[in-house]
């Protein structure tokens, strides 16, 4: 859901993800049927309604269903006693206009990614925008504070290296719900990583070689991105939500990686 | 008069005949009734309402004692809203349409609205919402529009026990849209009796008058307009996802909410109904799939999920959402919902049923208090033919019908806020 690379930070959420593994272990995944009850056929039986011929678009790879839907709940207390408390005061003590200026100083330093990932994929013109706005955006966006870039012309080439990867081919492989960063599948994840490591080793975090700076700023963009999504986990009352955000995101990457 | 001052005096007078001609025109974006409901009013023809208003979230429970599945563990507290103003001033129910929860983007249209115009607002999830279903509805299987009824308006009153003592209140005055609609009428008919609130207006917009009927007429809508029946909605999905993908590449991110599906509609402008119907019943499907599934959990009623089987916090249930999704409306009220009810009074038929979800039930009322206002569409889909005209035979001066708008797509639109606010602002009687 957004990228935090420092070392220190990486333990914590390390350590925060040991725990939602431990809350999330011992999973089953579908109800076992216990063999010493009789189940009573219900009045519209499975096996009545649905066909094999037929494709199910709320089926998902999911193998790991039973971790993934413990680490859904994880991410629900997650936010609620810790995360959105923060992103609340952050939002509190800062003016909507500061916040603007955030978010875009945010995606100024992550057009590295953009611009990687638009160029292994041999989108030149969108690479060049990329390249260009981070250019006019630092010089004349006051470091990015401003996004002037895209009311000339040059919007945004959203691409990260799970994009990189679905276009040259990759499935999305098993869905999983990463603790804190929600939902994403196997190929994403990867991309996650690389992401992560790439703009650690070689991006704005390498030119700037600083610990302290980098921790800020890893701070500042997780609680920038979470103040950008509405999702709120078990919000919609749904008693599927699980399996709909699991569709949708599936969907969702599809359209990305199309473009 | 010179010549010079003749092309003056007729731009005049064009000025002046145009002037006369708009006055009462109607300029809502859509003529088109599916167009309508499924976009609403995009936020460049809506009224501008406040960004932000100072919302309060809270919880309440009618049922405690109740013992809720795991599989249901976050529903068991039913989420409210109330909005305050400093002082006293009058206060306004809000009841959410079919599915829709307290803060649904209609429920927040009329928060807003009402707030900017001086009321204290509460607003209420349908009792046809999972959150309600577990939290507050007495028998767990709703679509009894009598029952709805009163158990909202035990939440109503329970709600006013929690703020009487934080908010100064004038007067009570109640709406709701579409399903909430129908159920502030029924609310209001027990108000007479049980005068906790004396609402002193009442306003319905866009109900309906027989439930049945428009069930019926939802249902229809998702099996008779994706080519090939239910079963091939993967393929009808997979177009709507590269019609998403098209948007996408045109530079709008990806978000599946009111303004994206705009966007979609505005690239790809679809040749006939048929999808944007089919797009209408499904959202009607997934609701009630949502509703019957948590109620055949929580009464144990042995629709789609075994009687002994009990579902535990984490236990996967996609197919029993597959199942459902393949069963209409119509399959839940004769297998679950008449079952129900019929368990307490054998004698009851389906036909009885029907007559009792209806707005026909409490006509005279409806006919003679004079504390009711309607807002209603000339082309309302879910609403059979010479029923928008029965409403208005019922209402007479008191209805307002605009042209189009379809099932509540124009609620944002300017002269809709001003038609919906004016109702209670203006008749100071």
């Amino acid at each position: 859901m957004f990228n935090m690379t420092n070392y220190k930070l990486r333990a914590v959420i390390m350590a925060l993800a040991g725990l939602a593994i431990l809350f999330a272990s011992g999973c089953s995944v579908t109800p076992k049927p216990d063999p010493n009850i009789a189940y009573e056929a219900p009045r519209h039986k499975l096996e009545d309604t649905l066909k094999e011929t037929v494709k199910y678009e709320v089926d998902v790879y999911d193998p790991l269903e039973g971790f993934n839907r413990r680490a859904y709940t994880f991410n629900y207390y997650f936010d609620k006693f810790l995360f959105l408390p923060i992103v609340k005061t952050y939002e509190f003590i800062t003016p909507d206009y500061v916040e603007d200026r955030v978010s875009s100083f945010v995606d100024n330093v992550f057009e590295f990614n953009n611009f990687t990932n638009n160029l292994l994929q041999l989108k030149f013109k969108q690479t060049g925008i990329t390249l260009a706005r981070f250019v006019v955006n630092t010089t004349v966006g006051v470091a990015g504070l401003w996004d002037p870039a895209t009311h000339w012309s040059m919007p945004r080439q959203a691409e990260d290296f799970g994009q990189t990867l679905g276009h040259y081919g990759v499935g999305n492989g098993p869905y999983l719900v990463l603790p804190i960063f929600g939902p994403s599948n196997l190929r994403d994840t990867t991309g996650l990583v690389t992401d992560s490591v790439a703009f650690s080793l070689a991006g704005p975090p390498a030119w700037v070689d600083d610990d302290t700076t980098t921790l800020v700023f890893n701070g500042v963009a997780a609680v920038d991105t979470r103040h950008r999504q509405d999702f709120r986990y078990y919000r919609t009352g749904s008693p599927f939500e699980y399996d709909m955000i699991r569709m949708l995101y599936t969907s969702k990457r599809k359209i990305e990686i199309a473009k | 008069m010179s010549k010079k001052r003749i092309p003056i005096l007729w731009a005049l007078i064009c000025l002046l005949l145009f002037s006369v001609s708009s006055v009462g025109a109607y300029n809502y974006p859509f003529d088109d009734r599916y167009v309508a409901t499924v976009l609403s009013t995009p936020a460049e023809y809506a009224e501008v309402l406040p960004a932000e208003v100072p919302v309060k979230i809270e919880t309440i429970n009618m049922f405690p004692e109740r013992k809720v599945p795991g599989i249901l563990w976050n529903l068991e507290e039913m989420r409210y809203s109330y909005i305050k103003q400093d002082g006293p001033a009058p206060l306004i129910f809000l009841i959410a349409g079919t599915g829709a929860s307290f803060n649904s983007a209609k429920m927040q249209i009329m928060q807003k609205a009402f707030y900017r115009a001086g009321y204290h607002v509460v607003s209420i999830t349908s009792p046809t919402h999972p959150n309600f279903i577990v939290a507050a509805s007495t028998s767990g299987v709703p679509g009894h529009l009598e029952e709805d009824s009163a158990d909202l308006y035990r939440v109503m009153q329970s709600i006013w026990k929690k703020l009487e003592k934080k908010i100064e209140v004038t007067d009570f005055n109640l709406t709701g849209y579409s399903l909430g609609a129908a159920q502030s009428a029924f609310i209001a008919k027990i108000d007479e009796q049980e005068k906790a609130f004396n609402f002193r207006k009442v306003l319905l917009i866009n109900p309906p008058v027989s439930l049945y009927n428009s069930v019926l007429i939802l249902d229809e809508m998702l099996e008779h307009n994706i080519p090939g029946g239910v079963d091939n909605f993967s393929a009808f999905y997979n177009r709507l996802i590269d019609a998403f993908s098209d948007t996408y590449a045109r530079g709008q991110d990806v978000q599946f909410n009111d303004q994206f599906l705009y966007k979609t509609y505005e690239h790809r402008k679809p040749t006939s109904d048929d999808p944007l119907e089919a797009l209408i019943g499904l959202d009607f499907r997934i609701s009630s799939a949502n509703m019957v599934f948590t109620s055949d959990v929580l009464t144990k009623a042995g629709y789609v999920v075994p009687k002994n089987l009990v579902l535990k916090r984490h236990d996967r249930v996609t197919d029993y959402s597959k199942v459902l999704t393949r069963l209409s409306f119509l399959d839940y009220f004769r297998g679950l919902f008449m079952p129900h009810f019929q368990a307490i009074d054998p004698g009851l038929t389906e036909v009885d049923m029907i007559k009792r979800t209806s707005l026909r039930q409490i006509e005279d009322y409806l006919r003679n208090s004079s504390k009711f206002g309607l807002i209603h569409n000339e082309d309302d889909i879910i609403m059979l033919p010479g029923e928008v005209d029965y409403l208005r035979g019922v209402f007479g001066s008191r209805a307002q019908i605009f042209p189009h708008g379809g099932h509540c797509g124009n609620m944002g639109y300017p002269d809709n806020i001003a038609a919906m606010v004016g109702f209670f602002t203006n008749a100071k009687n």
